[in-house]
């Protein structure tokens, strides 16, 4: 039931986004998100969507995973171009439904919204399937390096992201079996009245919530006993190397930038 | 209820790049009354084939046939309550499961769930406990302050309070004490005499599965290996190593034992109990 979710999961394979620096990968991501919100018309809109095509095309994830992984997302981007579409008053009516009116302006910029939620989706899980989640944090904790001096405990919070990463699928695989395990006990998680489908997700939530913090614990005693100690004095054995692929893809998000500067209405 | 699976084929994941094939053209039948065990090497695809016994899983191909309702890979299925009402999986480390305050509940949880009244739920859950073999003052505790091997307990007598005719058993007894195990698989065994229940086992344990089944099915690599009667399967020990299987020690021991002797006894005997009555009779011979 949770095999769906591709939302967080890798998927191992050799193409050039794969190879890589996730530092680069992160920088690229950061920027990116930011300069989505340049675009404002049309022209701005296709060519970001065709640069980030060109990243799936480049990535070798098929598009249509992409798109299955947009599910779980759908409803809430449909509900905000509702929103728009119904609230927005702006240019011409275009139609009245009882007391709601629809005017140009509000599709326009539903349709707007909407595509900038799949670009920001699709950039985002094409980082996840491109980078392994302990590369992820390697290349977070080596940008937030820096912090250090000012007593933040980088390698400490990388480390807890680079867990709480690693048992998202654990937890999902978990959720599943006790789920299946409670419907074999006449559990219905999917029918039923709304404060009957909360009180049907208890059976589920407790022993996932038991299962956590005892993996949590086991996990700990697991690490003193094999002498973690924190950063101090630990070295690298995955060692990030920049290459000249990653400064040829933040040129060419530079140039996008510029791009869209000028494109811009 | 006679179960019948024809040609069930299942994917994980299917539709994404994650998919990966669990079992195929799995067919066989689970006869009312009867103690199947199904045995395999990890991995082989057992407990996916248990979980089409109540849909929770449904086939990608072919279909699965549940007393006179068929489930196949099309149709959308409703009203499965009844089905999981009959067909009661205890799954593997059930332990995982519990999640009341205290035991009673917990094992009043799936009866209840069927539309089971709240006394005769209770009346039942005393029932269950002391079919497990706990005593009744672990009704009131808290499930999370048990030992694990008295979650275990708990949490198939959660299944049997929901009195089903099929009883779908995955690995009950791993982890358990020796004593513990005969215990609860004679209970089982019992519960399958005495009220007509079918049981369905998955087990690691040759010498479970001799014990008790009728039918064995052997899954190798996500596909029915070989199905038949346990005496039959178990004197080809030939197969059983090939998937990674052996036969029990029972079995052992007399093959050893044929070979001192020079000639093989009347029959292979599946227990020790058998196998003592087959040497004594040895005896009886000679002199
Ligand atoms: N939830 C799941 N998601 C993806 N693949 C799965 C899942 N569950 C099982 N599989 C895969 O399906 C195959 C069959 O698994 P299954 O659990 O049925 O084996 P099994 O015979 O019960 O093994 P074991 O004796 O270890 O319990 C395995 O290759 C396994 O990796
Ligand atoms: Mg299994």
């Amino acid at each position: 039931m949770m095999e769906k979710l591709i939302i967080g999961r890798y998927l191992p394979a050799d193409s050039v986004v794969h190879g890589m620096d996730p530092r680069a990968k992160l920088l690229f991501i950061f920027i990116f998100v930011l300069i989505i919100f340049l675009a404002n018309n049309p022209v701005t809109y296709t060519l970001l969507g065709a640069f980030t095509l060109f990243a799936v095309f480049l990535s070798k994830v098929k598009l249509r995973f992409l798109v299955n992984g947009l599910k779980p997302v759908l409803i809430l981007i449909l509900f905000t171009f509702l929103l728009h579409v119904f609230f927005t008053k702006e240019g011409d009516m275009i139609a009245r439904i009882g007391f709601l009116t629809i005017y140009e302006g509000g599709v326009i910029k539903g349709v707007f919204i909407s595509l900038r939620f799949f670009l920001l989706i699709f950039v985002t899980s094409l980082l996840t399937l491109t980078t392994p989640p302990i590369s992820v944090t390697d290349g977070i904790e080596s940008l937030f390096g820096p912090l250090r001096k000012i007593k933040v405990p980088v390698h400490e919070l990388a480390l807890m992201m680079s867990i709480s990463l690693r048992f998202i699928p654990t937890l999902l695989d978990e959720t599943d079996k006790i789920m299946k395990a409670q419907m074999a006990r006449g559990a219905d998680f999917s029918s039923g009245s709304i404060p009957d489908r909360v009180k049907a997700v208890i059976p589920l939530l407790i022993p996932l919530f038991v299962s956590a913090f005892k993996r949590a614990e086991e996990l700990a005693v697991a690490m003193e006993a094999r002498g973690y100690k924190g950063s101090e004095g630990r070295t690298k054995y995955r060692l990030l190397h920049w290459s000249l692929r990653d400064t040829m893809a933040m040129l060419l998000l530079g140039a996008l930038s510029a791009a869209l500067f000028m494109l811009r209405s | 209820m006679d179960i019948k699976l024809r040609e069930i084929e299942y994917r994980y994941a299917a539709g994404t790049p994650f998919e990966r094939s669990a079992i195929a053209d799995v067919t066989f039948d689970i006869p009312s009354g009867q103690y199947v065990a199904i045995i395999g090497h990890t991995g082989s695809g057992k407990s996916t084939v248990l979980q089409h016994l109540n849909v929770l899983l449904k086939p990608l191909k072919g279909e699965v046939q549940i007393g006179n309702r068929t489930v196949s890979s099309g149709r959308k299925e409703k009203n499965l309550k009844d089905v999981r009402r009959r067909v009661g999986i205890v799954f593997q480390f059930p332990e995982h499961q519990l999640f009341e305050e205290t035991v009673e509940k917990d094992i009043c949880f799936g009866p209840m769930n069927f539309g089971v009244m709240e006394e005769d739920a209770k009346k039942r859950a005393r029932a269950a406990i002391q079919l497990v073999g706990l005593p009744e003052e672990v009704l009131g505790k808290s499930p999370f302050d048990l030992s694990g091997g008295q979650m275990r307990r708990v949490a198939i007598a959660g299944v049997l309070a929901m009195k089903p005719d099929v009883l779908v058993l995955d690995e009950p007894t791993a982890g358990l004490d020796p004593r513990g195990r005969q215990d609860m698989m004679d209970m089982f065994a019992k519960l399958q005499k005495e009220n007509g229940m079918t049981c369905v086992l998955v087990t690691h344990s040759m010498e479970d599965a001799a014990r008790y089944a009728d039918t064995i099915v052997i899954m190798h690599k996500g596909r029915v290996f070989r199905t038949g009667a346990a005496r039959d399967i178990f004197s080809d020990a030939g197969s059983l190593t090939d998937v990674g299987l052996d036969v029990p020690e029972t079995v052992r021991f007399q093959r050893l034992f044929e070979q001192r002797l020079g000639r093989p006894l009347g029959k292979v005997c599946l227990t020790p109990e058998e196998l003592a009555a087959e040497v004594g009779r040895l005896r009886g011979e000679q002199s």
